[in-house]
């Protein structure tokens, strides 16, 4: 067969190119051209190459936001998904409207607002007229002021996290309950298999897909948080909770550093970009073993 | 080993069932005998799956007592009756070895280790598992990791009954008949009791001692295969096993035997008594239970399409508005347009209502 010389099929990719070029790819550059200039106004600017890059990742504070990201996400991975898993697996295999409502009940913190679940927080977080915060303070009598206690602003920022999300595991995980045939449970009591060998036998490399969605999701999500912490706390107390996006709108937005900020947002973008592929990358080849 | 019995057991998934219809399972007795090879046979949804779940222990029947050896085990659970299942798919524990697969039942027996080994390795020779006893089980092809299923319940040296639940439907055909012999191997090493379902007659009538034959939730008949292709008890496994099925004309009795269409077919001595106060009456004949001639004493009939199967023919023949099914040897010719039937007394049966009379 011939080949005809006719490069008009490119003109056919032109839609996606430019409306990934407008959606992606120019903010993006204009996010590195900041990042390698001194800008001063419109006219005067000073191209400095990587000396942003350089000052960011040297600099301290941004240091600590990342050693905080880094404590945070890893808390939410290892509190939420054992959590999520925990609680579907109480559900009910088989039921009828019962186990609908309850979904529905789970999933609603899902449906709220970000900036209102901060918002929520803060009010039931007050010791006065908050339950919780109420409930801390008078009923169990701890002292309870966690925009100044440090320790407490981390456990409120947790709990808010895990209150909001956790749910989005329970879901995922419980489809995957769902999905495995009953001929599985019955094999298994036939071989008098024990609820545990069931869970870590069956279950578990049957949730393995679902699982490791909600790993992908809950990394990357709440490595990128900041609405809700910057309601409750906004990034108090000192820098206690700021994490990597808080600090970076303090610089951009805060100090007006926009060519520090340009830097660390490139900086930003590749780590969620590696953690989320090296993750990935583990999880198949996990997956792929067991095909081996 | 067990001798299972059925005491007018009965199912319902309705909570309360009010009508017979009700019943996916329909009040019966019957006995499995130990050691016996059983093939459950019916169409889909008629309640084979319920009744093998029943012995199982999976289901609890809504009537009726199930007893092992005279013992009452309506309520114990899969793990008390110590009865192995083979599911429609390959149900195997994906994380563990093919090793770790088979010796699951026994660990969780707390058998020792050594025990486990040779019990692994003696089923795993006896199904050509040895070379894959080091592998992740979830990379086995679909048939083999059928195998291991059913190497988990062979582990057990003393399960009462393997029950199969159409273990084949994943296996490719030239793959299923090597693994029906291989079971049949099996139930003449272990002498174990095996009770098979299937909807496929082939797969019923090759594995099986006994067949047993369901239809809407109650069992037609039980016999060997035999049995049940020359004296189908009932019109539906006449015509549910065999290929093709069964003949089945409407007919009223005379002097002379039965009368079809106008025209005599000779009946077995005996049987014209029997039938006198029937109603309904049909004769159902096996197609290979009749001769085809171009002239003679007989049936005569129109001969329509022939189907040239190989090792026979099938030829389809007309009386009145009666169709007729005929297996001629393939070197016979057939004449064509018309031809004589003949029918073998011994093997023409009467039935009324769709039941055998003789």
């Amino acid at each position: 067969m011939e080949k005809w010389q006719n490069q008009c099929a490119w003109f056919l990719v032109m839609p996606v190119v430019l409306l990934v070029a407008f959606n992606a790819l120019i903010p993006l550059m204009t996010v590195v051209n900041y990042s390698v200039q001194d800008i001063f106004d419109s006219t005067h600017r000073l191209f400095v190459g990587t000396e942003w890059y350089r000052e960011t990742l040297l600099n301290t504070r941004l240091q600590n936001a990342l050693l905080r990201q880094l404590v945070f996400s890893g808390l939410v991975l290892l509190i939420e998904l054992p959590l999520g898993v925990a609680i579907a697996l109480t559900m009910p295999r088989k039921g009828g409207w019962a186990i609908s409502a309850t979904l529905v009940m789970i999933a609603l913190p899902l449906l709220i607002p970000w900036n209102v679940i901060g918002t929520i927080w803060v009010i039931f977080l007050r010791p006065d007229v908050g339950l919780l915060g109420h409930f801390i303070d008078h009923t169990l009598g701890i002292h309870f002021d966690y925009p100044t206690v440090p320790i407490q602003a981390w456990i409120s920022v947790m709990m808010m996290e895990v209150w909001h999300w956790t749910p989005l595991v329970i879901l995922l995980a419980y489809a995957g309950l769902r999905s495995i045939p009953d001929a599985y449970y019955q094999a298994a009591s036939i071989d008098t298999a024990s609820p545990w060998a069931v869970f870590w036998y069956i279950q578990l490399p049957k949730m393995r897909g679902v699982l490791m969605i909600a790993v992908l999701l809950r990394f990357m999500d709440s490595f990128l948080i900041y609405t809700e912490p910057f309601v409750l706390t906004g990034g108090g107390p000192g820098d206690a909770t700021t994490f990597l996006s808080i600090y970076l709108v303090k610089l951009a937005v805060g100090e007006f550093d926009v060519g520090k900020a340009a830097a660390f947002s490139i900086i930003y973008f590749l780590i969620v970009l590696v953690f989320s592929y090296v993750f990935y990358q583990v999880l198949l080849r996990a997956q792929r073993g067991e095909v081996r | 080993m067990a001798l299972i019995e059925f005491k007018n057991v009965a199912h319902s998934y309705l909570p309360p069932p009010t009508r017979i219809e009700d019943y996916a399972l329909r009040p019966m007795n019957l006995v499995w005998q130990h050691g016996g090879a059983y093939a459950l046979l019916g169409p889909s949804g008629s309640g084979k799956t319920t009744l093998l779940n029943i012995i199982s222990g999976l289901l609890r029947p809504s009537a009726g007592r199930v007893l092992f050896d005279g013992r009452d085990v309506t309520d114990s659970s899969t793990a008390q009756r110590n009865i192995a299942q083979v599911f429609q798919f390959p149900v195997i524990y994906d994380t563990m070895t093919v090793f770790d697969n088979l010796a699951f039942p026994l660990r969780n027996r707390g058998i020792a280790a050594v025990e486990v080994r040779s019990r692994v390795s003696e089923v795993a020779e006896m199904l050509e598992l040895t070379d894959d006893l080091r592998r992740r089980a979830s990379g086995l092809a679909a048939d083999e990791k059928q195998k291991v299923s059913l190497g988990r319940g062979l582990v057990r040296s003393d399960v009462s009954a393997i029950l199969f639940d159409e273990p084949l439907t994943v296996v490719d055909p030239d793959l299923k008949w090597r693994l029906r012999r291989k079971l049949k191997e099996i139930h003449k090493r272990y002498s174990v009791t095996l009770i098979y379902v299937t909807h496929d007659q082939g797969e019923a009538l090759t594995f099986a001692d006994r067949v047993v034959v369901m239809d809407e939730g109650s069992v037609l008949q039980e016999g060997t295969p035999q049995e049940l292709f020359e004296t189908p008890t009932h019109r539906f496994v006449g015509y549910f096993i065999g290929s093709p099925g069964m003949n089945f004309l409407p007919c009223r009795l005379s002097p002379d035997g039965a009368e079809v269409a106008g025209q005599f077919v000779p009946l077995a001595a005996g049987l014209r008594t029997k039938a006198a106060q029937a109603t309904g009456l049909e004769i159902g004949i096996r197609p290979e239970a009749i001769g085809l001639s171009g002239s003679g004493s007989g049936l005569a009939v129109e001969i329509g399409d022939v189907a040239h199967l190989g090792t026979r023919k099938i030829a389809t023949c007309r009386i009145g508005e009666h169709e007729i099914k005929v297996v001629v040897p393939p070197e016979q010719p057939i004449p064509s347009e018309r031809g004589v039937l003949e029918f073998n007394p011994a093997m023409t049966r009467l039935y009324s209502d769709g039941r055998l009379v003789g």
